[in-house]
């Protein structure tokens, strides 16, 4: 029966290409026949009567994409929205940083009250509460001014006409325009964003999609970029007033356009040698501009992309503040496992321009880049200096403490926008892939890269005197 | 053979396109139309559920699925990715080709954009071409009329021999309309004979000469005029796609 069957569909397979072979025009012509009633239909009961006498989407799409003023309205439209981010997220931060951390207070005098035993009041008070305190006052209020400003560009169509202008680069990058989309979906997780590459055909593009996927900084690294920008380069730094939250928000820009750039040059190395091949054609459909809904917008973005990325966060920083809190309290001789690790990564983070600790937290906050500001800042603190951290000042004070100078928050970023994805992305990435080569091979990769460009501006820095 | 080819088509519903019924009596419904016309958007207003829209094609890649009531009837409403065809010349169109064809929705909505009707009604050309029961919904009416595009609605029902529903469907304009066109073909009060194409006489005798040749139970449960066309057109994913089909109808024939 089974045999029956399959002589049926080579029949099939024989009889049509004996057919089709000296009548190839024929598929053109069915396509055609449709096309045409299409049109005749469309004729006879469409009537357009425009009276408008501008027509706006036009000349929007004039300005949006054309060669000379696309990229500074785009970069000029990235940077308000980071400007607003950073200079409205200062305020809602300390004041969750002053009620967490007020609650965290409560809770711990609660548990000396109830005589509750140290290493339990260590890892629940010290290690989850205070980390989760952190990851909620330092992520939220950046997320939930970004998230609906973000989704306003995108329910107002711009997203499409960033993809078109980035298209040029990226057909000369040797690659797909379609990456510029997926790696839009990048800047909000990188998962998805590697999810997204279904949409591209050529499987030889899509794997260099996924692969450079990760030189965007998606959520989860926003508020790290902002918290570190906004210390070292924004108000906490040299400059003062209005002008410092503009230069916070130029070193964001900056992040991303090196990550763009970095995308860019990977896409054409690896087009040219590991994954050779011709660029395919695609036609990109730029849609009518929308009238937003910002009460949608506001709800969706808030409670889909903030509370998500948020609970995320929570769930992966809880363990993580409580692992990271037994390490710094198992004590091996006279020093903690903590110390131990650190002071054996510390000579090779030390090349990069970081130190023990900062590496140690980049390694552990694989399961999700949220938290790897939140990590670093317990390994510092269960130093031994105990300070209550209420704003972004102590965060500063912290870390200059720590030996950090403005080169460390430059590597900090910069190494954070290119070093290996998170679980997460991997995990996505070996599905989309069919296995573990490619995602072993974009953390090698990726790594490489972030340890070479950190490892450069160090060693530049120190021949220089800078810092 | 009815139960067969129905139990092997419920699993190839799950197999191949990862939707699940929730019982039996569920009704399936395939959402398709080009890209950002609000397919998503319409979805999300049926079932209530949260499907990520946004205003650029190419959003949604994958079937999603959801649920929805109506006058006691269950429906199970599959969001298809957007195409411009299911000639299946790319990774979308194919899903969206395979399962209007092979995952035996009972009714198939195409959402079309009011703005530019002409290149919606070629997808929605050849979905009338594969299946009978088709409703045409003209979203973004309120975006046409403001761009002075008047679209004479009856006269298209006409044409096309389908239900056609002007619609707004992020406010939720002609939603109820739908719902009840769509009750009223479930429960056969509306029967469907949709515009179907023809083409020159050369095709038409090829149509008729590969039919034959096609196996039987295809032809019992599946549009066999659209399949030869699509071996006409030079498909040859359509080749596979039935190869698959015939290994999952095979064992359980000789089974029975």
């Amino acid at each position: 029966m089974e045999g029956n069957t399959k002589i049926t569909v080579n029949n099939l397979k024989e009889f049509i290409s004996r057919k089709i072979n000296y009548n190839e025009v024929l598929g053109d012509s069915i396509v055609a026949a449709i096309y045409e009633k299409a049109e005749e239909i469309a004729n006879s009961v469409v009537t357009v009567n425009d009276k408008r006498k501008i027509n706006w989407d036009r000349k929007l799409d004039n300005i949006l994409t054309s060669k000379l003023t696309g990229y500074p309205v785009m970069l000029i439209l990235l940077g308000l929205v980071f400007w607003i981010t950073i200079e409205g997220a200062n305020y809602p931060s300390q004041l969750l940083a002053n009620i967490l951390f007020g609650l965290g207070d409560r809770l711990s005098n609660l548990f000396m009250h109830l005589n509750a035993p140290d290493w339990l009041h260590g890892i629940l008070i010290q290690g989850v509460c205070k980390t989760l305190a952190w990851v909620v006052s330092v992520m939220l209020p950046p997320m939930a001014i970004f998230f609906p400003l973000f989704t306003l560009l995108e329910d107002l169509g711009y997203l499409p006409r960033i993809a078109f202008n980035l298209d040029n680069a990226f057909r000369k990058a040797g690659t797909h325009g379609k990456q510029a989309l997926t790696m839009g979906m990048g800047f909000g997780c990188n998962a998805a964003g590697i999810v997204a590459c279904r949409i591209i055909d050529s499987p030889r593009e899509k794997l260099i999609a996924m692969i450079t996927n990760n030189f965007v900084p998606c959520n989860g690294r926003f508020p790290t970029l902002i918290a570190i920008s906004t210390i070292f380069f924004g108000g906490l730094g040299a400059a003062s007033g209005m002008f410092s939250s503009v230069v916070a928000t130029l070193f964001v820009v900056l992040m991303i356009l090196i990550g763009i750039i970095v995308t860019l040059i990977v896409s054409k190395l690896l087009s040219s040698t590991v994954l050779k091949g011709v660029p395919s054609s695609f036609s990109l459909e730029l849609p009518p501009y929308r009238k937003p809904q910002i009460g949608r917008i506001l709800v969706r973005s808030l409670l889909d992309r903030t509370l998500f990325v948020l609970g995320r966060a929570v769930i992966v920083a809880a363990p993580a503040g409580a692992i990271t809190w037994l390490f710094a309290n198992i004590i091996i001789g006279d020093t903690s496992l903590l110390n131990l690790c650190a002071s054996f990564l510390d000579p090779f983070g030390k090349l990069l321009g970081l130190d023990g600790f900062i590496l140690m937290a980049f390694v552990l906050g694989l399961p999700a880049n949220e938290i790897v500001l939140p990590i670093l800042i317990m390994c510092y603190m269960a130093q031994g200096t105990m300070l209550e951290l209420d704003d972004l000042q102590a965060l500063k004070n912290l870390l200059v403490d720590n030996g950090w100078t403005w080169i460390t928050g430059l590597n900090f970023m910069l190494f954070s926008l290119l070093h290996f994805p998170c679980a997460t992305t991997l995990l996505t990435m070996r599905k989309e892939s069919n296995g573990m080569k490619w995602p072993i091979f974009t953390f090698a990769l990726t790594t490489g890269i972030a340890i070479t460009v950190t490892f450069t501006i160090k060693t530049l820095s120190s021949i220089l005197g800078l810092a | 053979m009815g139960l067969t080819c129905q139990s092997s088509g419920l699993s190839l519903l799950k197999d191949k396109f990862n939707i699940s019924k929730k019982n039996e009596e569920q009704i399936v419904i395939a959402l398709a139309g080009n890209p950002n016309t609000g397919k998503s958007t319409l979805f999300n207003y049926l079932t209530g559920l949260n499907q990520h829209t946004g205003n650029w094609p190419g959003k949604t890649i994958t079937n999603a699925q959801g649920n929805f009531k109506y006058k006691d009837k269950e429906y199970l409403l599959v969001d298809l990715p957007g195409t411009y065809s299911i000639l299946a010349n790319s990774q979308e169109e194919e899903i969206a080709r395979d399962f209007i064809c092979f995952g035996n929705p009972k009714l198939t909505i195409v959402i079309a954009d009011a703005t530019c009707l002409e290149r919606n009604l070629n997808l929605t050309l050849q979905i009338m071409e594969l299946t009978d029961n088709v409703i045409l919904c003209l979203n973004l009416i309120d975006e046409a009329t403001r761009k002075g595009i008047k679209i004479d609605t009856s006269k298209l029902e006409q044409e096309l021999k389908i239900p056609v529903i002007p619609m707004v469907a992020r406010d939720g304009i002609g939603i109820d309309v739908l719902k009840e066109t769509i009750d009223k073909i479930v429960e056969g009060k509306l029967q469907l004979k949709p515009l179907k194409m023809t083409y020159d006489d050369k095709i038409e005798s090829l149509v008729s000469e590969i039919i034959d040749i096609l196996p039987e139970y295809l032809k019992e449960n599946y549009n066999a005029r659209w399949i030869a066309l699509r071996l006409i057109d030079g498909d040859n994913s359509i080749l596979e796609s039935i190869q698959e089909l015939l290994n999952e109808d095979i064992p359980m024939k000789v089974e029975v």
